[in-house]
């Protein structure tokens, strides 16, 4: 079965950066794209750039993390405009949020299963 | 009042003037209780804007607010894309296939003050851009004509109003009272387009 996949939109491109290696590196086998920076790469956020990270979810779906304010608008607007029933926005810590749910995307869990986990660890999906 | 295509997009070119004249006192205002980021954003975006209105034909109001909406959206960045594009999606959603006048407007700056209110999760009072947006629907709900005059008049005073007020949203919510003293520079550029919009039902 497909895996879900892992969103990171930040206002930095070091951030997402830094944290899909780290994914990549402590977790292994996990799909992550990145949205960090504007489209010239400095702080800020990108619809575009957030809407192409999400272009490839496969069926499983994703869960989205974000870091500040303008990060999480855009996102939210990125999922209604491309009218993804199954990405998903979460709230939870970025680094944090991002690690529990790379870690049981890799053993296949699903992603609302996913979403409780994140709720039941941070008090919010 | 009423509104055509050529005069909405002769708004936003006016927006956009205005908006380039003052994008270092934009700037100003937000380092004071923000990022620092406004006006810059906000330059780059109405200038995409006017490149990309002043490029093509349209048929009615709602088109040139949703062209307006998607531009923002991909060009402002910073928290104001996704607002003003809400704020112009939600506009143009209004105003598709009907004339314009002044009952029309008034429904579509209620439905920009709801879109801004869900997508910033916030409401009146937490020194933001509703704080223009939702006064000037209170304004234009209880009158069944109103001109360019009076659109002013509502925002600026609304605009002073943020003043006084302590941020709860966005970055100067950090400064919690410190914040007080500062216009809150979403609802000067918002006042830019009232008052844009104004002079633009004043003059044509």
């Amino acid at each position: 079965m497909a895996q879900v996949g892992i969103i990171l939109v930040s206002h930095s491109e070091k951030l997402t950066e830094g944290i899909q290696s780290l994914l990549e590196e402590v977790v292994g086998d996990v799909s992550v794209q990145t949205a960090g920076g504007n489209e010239e790469g400095q702080i800020g956020t990108s619809l575009d750039k957030i809407q192409n990270a999400m272009k490839n979810v496969g069926e499983a779906g994703a869960l989205v993390f974000y870091d500040l304010g303008s990060a999480q608008m855009n996102a939210e607007m990125a999922i209604e405009m491309l009218e993804l029933e199954h990405v998903h926005l979460s709230d939870a810590p970025i680094v944090e949020g991002a690690y529990l749910a790379a870690v049981e995307a890799s053993v296949g869990k699903s992603v609302n299963d996913i979403r409780e986990s994140l709720k039941n660890e941070f008090g919010k999906e | 009042m009423k509104l055509n295509a050529t005069q909405a997009v002769n708004w936003m070119i006016k927006t956009n003037e205005k908006i380039q004249k003052q994008s270092d006192y934009l700037s100003q205002l937000d380092r004071d209780i923000g990022d620092g980021d406004h006006g810059i954003n906000m330059a780059r975006g109405f200038q995409a804007v006017e490149d990309t209105l002043s490029n093509e034909e349209f048929a009615e109001v709602s088109d040139v607010l949703k062209k307006t909406a998607t531009t923002i959206m991909s060009k402002v960045g910073g928290a104001a894309g996704p607002l003003y594009g809400t704020a112009f999606q939600k506009m143009a959603m209004t105003s598709k296939g009907t004339e314009v006048d002044s009952e029309t407007f008034s429904n579509m700056v209620e439905a920009a003050v709801e879109g801004l209110k869900q997508r910033g999760k916030s409401e009146e009072g937490e020194k933001t851009m509703i704080d223009v947006w939702s006064p000037l629907h209170d304004a234009l709900k209880e009158t069944s004509e109103f001109d360019g005059e009076k659109i002013r008049e509502i925002a600026h005073s609304s605009m002073e109003s943020t003043k006084d007020m302590v941020a709860t949203k966005g970055r100067a919510a950090y400064l919690k009272e410190r914040s007080k003293g500062h216009l809150d520079p979403g609802s000067v550029s918002s006042y830019y387009v009232f008052e844009a919009l104004s002079e633009t039902l004043e003059k044509g």
